[in-house]
């Protein structure tokens, strides 16, 4: 590996984890030992989480309920705006309700395995315990989950696994999920626990004496910055998917407050991890600004096929069945169509790649649900996916009762994100990172309906009962906004936002974005080479120079200002392809959703190599100039014996 | 096809606004009403203009985020006869002609204050949610699951109630601009659940005292509510909403103060 593109530094390990007991012991074990705060002194602690979705929409009301003063940011106008309303098929539990052969240790089992064995197993045990407290609680929110005729909650089954645990409410469980989390952050707000700041964006982290101390922000509608302060914060900012532009992410989804902490010095992890999700609805013209998914639960009623025949351009109803060819359930008999997420895309990938895809620009494959309404009835097929099938309608204009759905693989989801102890505590001191944007649970691929279940744990269970022993040795002295690291923070902030507005080039921000997220979804995307990425890397470097030269950014400072918001969104976006690209070079093996060309079985799956690279990337943040700085946080499999994925 | 849009232009609540015309050319029928936004803004913004200003996230018709005037209906619903009540993320372009003229304006409400141009300050929803929305079952309290049961007909009746996303356009398409929609469908989704009984009094009185002190008009059973709805939620709520109010008044539940 050329030595100009990193550095290696000292190694890092998780030192949280109580590893003298067995491996189901350890998080209770983790509690005892954990430092408590009483309850009188925690009205005296005060704790920052940023945003409101599952994750930290649970966390801020848990937080408040426990007697803390919580601060609560997001940069949507209500907290119930967060990207986790947009999840639809699920959340998985180890409740074993089918009876089907589920448990703890299974989902943790297929978590593992899912996730390519690049996951920390005490973690994600910890997470396949508390999944099924996680349901408990939000039935007794009041989330309305799809039910049997007694009154018992149904389940589905999703990719990846062989058991029924999916909980769901129709096609919308992750609105539901985060309207329960919601009412409860509302309910605390009217309690006046937590302190409410709407339409806020946080721009930097403040780092007093090596611990995080507050943040920066900018209120969005006065456009004023300020410093806000804290005994601890907790950022749950989501994931980095929009750094493609074109992702199923919410159009203001950004990674800005991940990025500036790790400016600050927080490690970030796997950067290259990215999940390309396999059934989304196809990019129709270059003026789109967004794609959306349809649920993979579509896939388990849903038949992947293609013509066998490349150029086939006949009307899909109209291709006989002896000259359709279903892939998956082809090459993966045993999964068929539920094959996890990673592999069904490549697939869909390959096949467009053979001249075989479907649609306008030869991008996508059927889903075809012909089969299961003669089998089913169009009613059935309605109550399990009508709302899914409504919104392909509006957005193609195309009835899929009638004809198949055409799909395509999009960017869904980053496994990647900053790097965090067993406590979810990042390697800067009183800084915690929950849901999407820690890189803890899901290794090199998550699971379907994973994703809410990590979220809720991370928010509900996990990090309140872990921001305690930390919290125990507060309150810590006051910071107050003359303090030189909060000045510095400011101004640091000031200056980038005034620079931006000063460039008055000849581009919009939108025409940066788009340009680095073809970029990245070409050379960095389903499938990465050492040259596909070397050329990412030459050119990111010229983008940025172009963008910090040459962007067009209208609008003032001091007021309600989109256009700014957007161009400092990207600013980070560049700066994190950069990193994801180094990352994704450096790691020369396939494992999960990060495929390289180089590393592959001769039929063409994902090629790990566990003696050089079971290990978790923490990528340290350097000055311009200088090379980032590779730690390396060894991966051990006590329980899960490390195994070429097979679907077969 | 080639549009022209006459959209509402305010620089900020305290400073009056205006309908101010642009052309809009080669806008693609597949297009999002919002892209086809994005593509006069892009414009402005090379022509030293300022952009038009207008909320949205997920631009897929769940997060309740976008929501503008469109040929004076809410999202645009009612205007075309084929295409399903959406968002207006969800409205695309090849439900008008070439030619058209498109008038674009903020929701207007008093308890929805202008922000600029076609945002608005919509937490009033929020501070309803906040006097009474929620069920109290702080982390940890919660019994097994299976422990609950609810039949399937009032999970399915609390579910359909629940999918409304908050956006505002109930609001904003009532002629009293009266939010009973949005709050009724909140009464009604934690009403029908067996969890919801401790605080179904309580609720529905708060809730209602707030929405009135938010300055939200009465309700007087016009409709344009459910008509513009995104989601479809149903005017019935509103009716189960009064009689649990009755009810609740009648047992002596009042407003916290």
């Amino acid at each position: 590996m050329a030595l100009e593109l990193f550095t290696v530094g000292a190694p890092i390990a998780d030192t949280k984890a109580p590893m003298d007991v067995p491996i189901g012991e350890r998080w209770s074990e983790r509690r005892f030992r954990a430092k408590l705060v009483n309850p009188a002194n925690r009205r005296k602690l005060t704790v920052i989480v940023v945003g409101t979705g599952l994750a930290g929409g649970a966390a801020a009301a848990t937080l408040g309920e426990a007697g803390y003063k919580v601060k609560s940011f997001w940069y949507q106008d209500s907290p119930r705006r967060a990207h986790s309303v947009a999840a639809q098929g699920g959340i998985n539990a180890a409740k074993n309700y089918r009876n089907d052969g589920d448990s703890v240790h299974r989902l943790f089992y297929d978590t593992v395995k899912g996730g390519d064995f690049r996951a920390r197993e005490n973690n994600v045990h910890r997470l396949a315990e508390v999944s099924a407290a996680i349901i408990d609680q939000c039935v007794a929110q009041g989330v309305p989950f799809a039910r049997e005729y007694g009154g018992l909650l149904d389940n589905r089954s999703f990719g990846g696994t062989q058991v029924s645990r999916t909980f769901y409410a129709r096609g919308q469980t992750g609105q539901q999920l985060l309207y329960g989390a919601y009412q409860a952050l509302e309910r605390q707000m009217a309690a006046g626990s937590v302190e409410q700041f709407a339409r806020t964006e946080m721009l930097d982290l403040i780092v007093v004496d090596g611990k995080a101390r507050g943040i920066v922000a900018r209120n969005l509608i006065t456009g004023e910055i300020s410093t806000h302060f804290a005994d601890a914060v907790v950022l749950a900012t989501g994931g980095y998917s929009n750094v493609f532009y074109l992702s199923t992410n919410a159009k203001g989804s950004n990674a800005t407050a991940i990025w500036r902490a790790h400016k600050r010095g927080a490690l970030f992890a796997n950067p290259c991890y990215t999940q390309i999700h396999p059934t989304c609805i196809p990019v129709h013209g270059e003026y789109q600004s967004k794609l959306t998914l349809m649920s993979e639960s579509l896939r388990n009623d849903g038949r992947v096929w293609v013509p066998k025949e490349r150029g086939d351009t006949r009307d899909p109803r109209e291709i006989p069945e002896d000259e359709r060819d279903y892939y998956l359930e082809r090459i993966y008999p045993s999964f068929g169509n539920l094959v996890p997420r990673d592999i069904a895309s490549r697939q869909a990938k390959n096949v467009c790649d053979e001249g075989r895809g479907v649609g306008p620009n030869g991008l996508g494959v059927y889903l075809d649900f012909a089969e299961a309404t003669e089998r089913l009835g169009r009613p059935a097929i309605e109550a399990k996916y009508g709302n899914l099938f409504d919104m392909y309608a509006q957005i193609t204009g195309e009835d899929p009762y009638e004809v198949p759905m055409r799909i395509y693989p999009a960017v869904h989801y980053t496994m990647g994100g900053l790097w965090v102890d067993y406590d979810l505590q990042s390697t800067i001191p009183g800084l915690f990172v929950i849901g999407e944007a820690n890189f803890s649970d899901h290794g090199a691929n998550r699971l379907g309906a994973s994703a809410l279940m990590q979220g809720l744990a991370d928010g509900y269970f996990v990090l309140p009962n872990t921001i305690n022993d930390y919290l125990a040795a507060g309150p810590f002295e006051k910071v107050d906004p003359q303090h030189p690291a909060a000045v510095e923070a400011l101004e640091g902030v000031r200056a980038q936002s005034e620079r931006l507005l000063s460039i008055n080039g000849t581009r919009t921000t939108a025409s940066f974005h788009r340009e680095l997220g073809r970029l990245m979804f070409d050379l960095c995307g389903m499938e990465r080479s050492e040259e596909s990425l070397r050329k990412a890397l030459d050119r990111i470097p010229e983008i940025r120079q172009e963008f910090w030269t040459n962007v067009k950014v209208p609008g003032e400072l001091g007021r309600f200002n989109q256009s700014l918001e957007h161009a400092g969104r990207v600013a980070d976006f560049i700066e994190l392809a950069e990193l994801m690209c180094v990352d994704a070079l450096h790691r020369n093996e396939s494992c999960g959703g990060h495929f390289r060309a180089e590393s592959q079985t001769p039929e063409g799956e994902a090629l790990r190599d566990d003696e050089n690279y079971a290990y978790v990337a923490a990528w340290e943040w350097t000055p311009e100039g200088a090379p980032p700085v590779l730690h390396k946080e060894a991966l051990e499999f006590e329980y899960v014996h490390l195994a070429q994925r097979s679907y077969k | 096809m080639n549009l022209k849009l006459r959209v509402w232009r305010q620089r900020s609540a305290a400073e009056k606004g205006k309908m101010v015309t642009y052309q809009v050319a080669d806008v693609s029928p597949d297009m999002s009403f919002l892209e086809m936004l994005d593509v006069l803004n892009e414009q402005l913004i090379l022509d030293g203009e300022d952009p038009v200003s207008f909320d949205h996230d997920c631009r897929e018709g769940i997060c309740g985020s976008c929501g503008v005037m469109i040929n004076g209906r809410a999202h645009g619903n009612g205007l075309f006869d084929s295409h399903p009540q959406t968002a207006t993320c969800q409205l695309h372009m090849r439900s008008f002609k070439d030619g058209d003229t498109i008038d674009v304006e903020p929701w207007r409400a008093t308890a929805f204050p202008l922000i600029k141009d076609l945002a608005v300050d919509r937490s009033a929803l929020d501070r309803i949610i906040q006097a009474g929305g929620y069920i109290s079952a702080p982390t940890g309290t919660a019994p097994e699951a299976h422990s609950i049961l609810v039949a399937k007909k009032d999970s399915d009746a609390a579910f359909d109630a629940a999918t409304c996303i908050g956006c505002g356009a109930c609001v904003a398409a009532c002629p009293n601009a009266s939010s009973m929609l949005f709050t009724s469908s909140k009464v009604v989704h934690l009403g029908l659940m067996p969890q919801g009984q401790p605080e179904r009094d309580d609720r529905v009185v708060n809730m209602i005292h707030q929405q009135d002190l938010e300055g939200f008009g009465g309700c007087t059973n016009i409709g344009e509510c459910s008509a513009s709805c995104p989601k479809g939620i149903s005017m019935e709520n509103i009716s189960r909403l009064n009689h649990d109010l009755l009810g609740a008044l009648r047992a002596g539940a009042r407003p916290k103060s």
